[in-house]
């Protein structure tokens, strides 16, 4: 890397760059298309036994089947139910317990040490006592799942109230808005991202519970669906299910990314 | 109105920061606040707008405020404190919105505002959009939109680059020219205080007091920055401080 006159000469090398994530809108696509490729080809070629893994056309052909005769709808609208329910209702309660933290000393000196020692039970394990206090039916599958959200909200919403710009709140203050005011205008926006970060975590968690509540005890539900296939050796249909359930997750890291693009514009 | 600050003390973890300070704002003049790095002008001017609760004396306003103002005292932030989330017509807005008034009374104090800072064109951009210049020009609207009876200004220029601050300190002259604000304006640089202040206070260091009360007699729009009268001004007060200044630069600060 000489001058050919100037053999003493050599170009500064390059260090910079990168650490800069672009958003590719081609690369979801391509990578799910990679991974149905290699899926198909494995099986096409009898790398794997339809036995073991099916292939994507009788996967796909039991899930059309279950879409025809009404089953798919009636398992994914028992799941969905479940989720809404237990998802929303901890979510709620995580929130207020969260900013109620965020904002008062009391309420943080509390809630937060009781949370850290909430969080690290895994909550499927609480769902047999949930039984025998609620009962088997649909309540304390929503339970589980509003337990098991309740704990990462309440984490995720006081970081981001306790992250708030405090000379925002001193300003507000300066200016004689309202307390509300100021929660509403400045600790809520404030808050946001962090809130939504939460969502992502939530979700998934409330998935995680909602598949494993299914499979313990319930006749409709993608878990429950799930969960028989594999007992008739039905892979096709497992299959199905466990991408429904991914499709379902999916959906939401989706609406969640979205909203995020739309709300934190500002940033 | 007046603001009269009298005999005001004040600690923070057993460190005295104020030590007895007496002062009295006039309606119309700009008091300039001088001081080293942690000599407590900024805890004075928190105390004068009740930010914050002194541990001894008080702050009392006398004579009433004019029938617009919203908020008698009001801050001039040395970070600007804009609203990320909101536009610069928003920012503007956020102190009038909990005040009951017909909308056309808001909306014409916001452009009223954003007139005088020459801002009219970038009421929908956000902070981040924004140089640094008019960031503090935005917040200055902000505080012009509740017609204050004082300004209370924190450092307001120590933020910015030296043009931007020349700038900006003309913005703040004609400002005073037009409506002849009453106001508060600490800093830690002589030029800005002599530039701007009527009188300035000048405080010792840490625990502040009142070292000398220097009175500039000419007159804000006759100032430019070689005007003799103010070099004399700079250089007496110089001579006063910069003893200080030598010893707060060796001293380690205090550790919260």
């Amino acid at each position: 890397m000489t001058d050919a006159v100037r053999p003493d000469l050599a170009p500064v090398p390059f260090r910079g760059g990168g650490f800069l994530p672009r958003r590719i809108r081609a690369g979801a696509p391509l990578t799910f298309a990679l991974v149905g490729a290699a899926w198909w080809i494995a099986t096409a070629r009898g790398w794997v036994s339809d036995y073991a893994l099916p292939p994507p056309g009788e996967v796909a052909r039991a899930l059309l089947a279950m879409a025809a005769d009404g089953t798919l709808a009636r398992h994914l609208g028992a799941s969905l139910q479940r989720l809404l329910l237990g998802w929303g209702l901890g979510f709620v309660a995580g929130t207020a317990v969260g900013f109620l933290a965020g904002l008062f000393s009391l309420a943080r000196s509390s809630a937060l040490p009781l949370v850290s020692a909430l969080f690290p039970i895994p909550k499927i394990a609480l769902l047999p006592l949930f039984i025998l206090w609620l009962g088997i039916g649909e309540v304390s599958k929503v339970a589980t799942i509003a337990f098991g959200v309740f704990s990462p909200t309440v984490i995720a919403t006081f970081g981001g109230v306790d992250g708030v710009d405090r000379s925002l709140i001193r300003m507000a203050q300066s200016f004689g808005v309202p307390r509300l005011t100021i929660i509403r205008r400045i600790v809520l926006p404030g808050a946001m991202p962090a809130l939504l970060s939460g969502m992502r975590i939530s979700a998934s968690i409330a998935i995680i519970l909602l598949t494993a509540a299914e499979m313990i005890g319930a006749q409709w539900g993608i878990g429950a669906m799930v969960l028989a296939s594999g007992n008739l050796m039905q892979t096709d249909q497992l299959v199905a299910g466990v991408l429904v359930l991914s499709a379902l997750g999916f959906t939401v890291a989706q609406a969640i990314g979205w909203a995020e693009r739309r709300l934190l514009r500002w940033r | 109105m007046d603001l009269v600050v009298e005999a005001v003390r004040h600690a923070y973890a057993g460190m005295q920061v104020l030590d007895g300070v007496s002062l009295t704002v006039r309606s119309g003049e700009i008091v300039a606040v001088l001081g080293p790095s942690g000599c407590g002008k900024s805890t004075l001017l928190r105390i004068m707008g009740g930010l914050e609760r002194p541990d001894a004396g008080r702050v009392l306003m006398s004579g009433g405020v004019a029938p617009g103002t919203l908020n008698a005292l009001t801050y001039v932030f040395q970070d600007f404190a804009l609203v990320p989330w909101m536009t610069v017509g928003q920012n503007v807005r956020l102190p009038l919105e909990h005040h009951p008034m017909p909308e056309a009374e808001r909306r014409r104090r916001v452009a009223g505002a954003l007139a005088r800072v020459n801002l009219t064109d970038f009421a929908g951009a956000y902070p981040k959009q924004l140089s640094g210049g008019m960031k503090q020009r935005t917040s200055i609207a902000r505080a012009l939109a509740v017609d204050p009876a004082v300004l209370l200004m924190d450092e307001p220029l120590s933020a910015l680059d030296a043009q931007t601050r020349d700038l900006l300190m003309d913005d703040l002259l004609r400002l005073w020219t037009e409506t002849r604000f009453t106001s508060v304006y600490v800093t830690h640089n002589l030029a800005e205080a002599v530039r701007l202040g009527h009188r300035v206070v000048v405080l010792s260091r840490r625990p502040g007091r009142i070292r000398e009360v220097v009175e500039i007699v000419v007159p804000l729009a006759e100032r430019r920055e070689d005007t003799p009268a103010l070099l004399a001004a700079r250089d007496r007060i110089w001579a006063l401080i910069r003893e200080e200044a030598v010893t707060a630069d060796r001293e380690l600060a205090p550790v919260d």
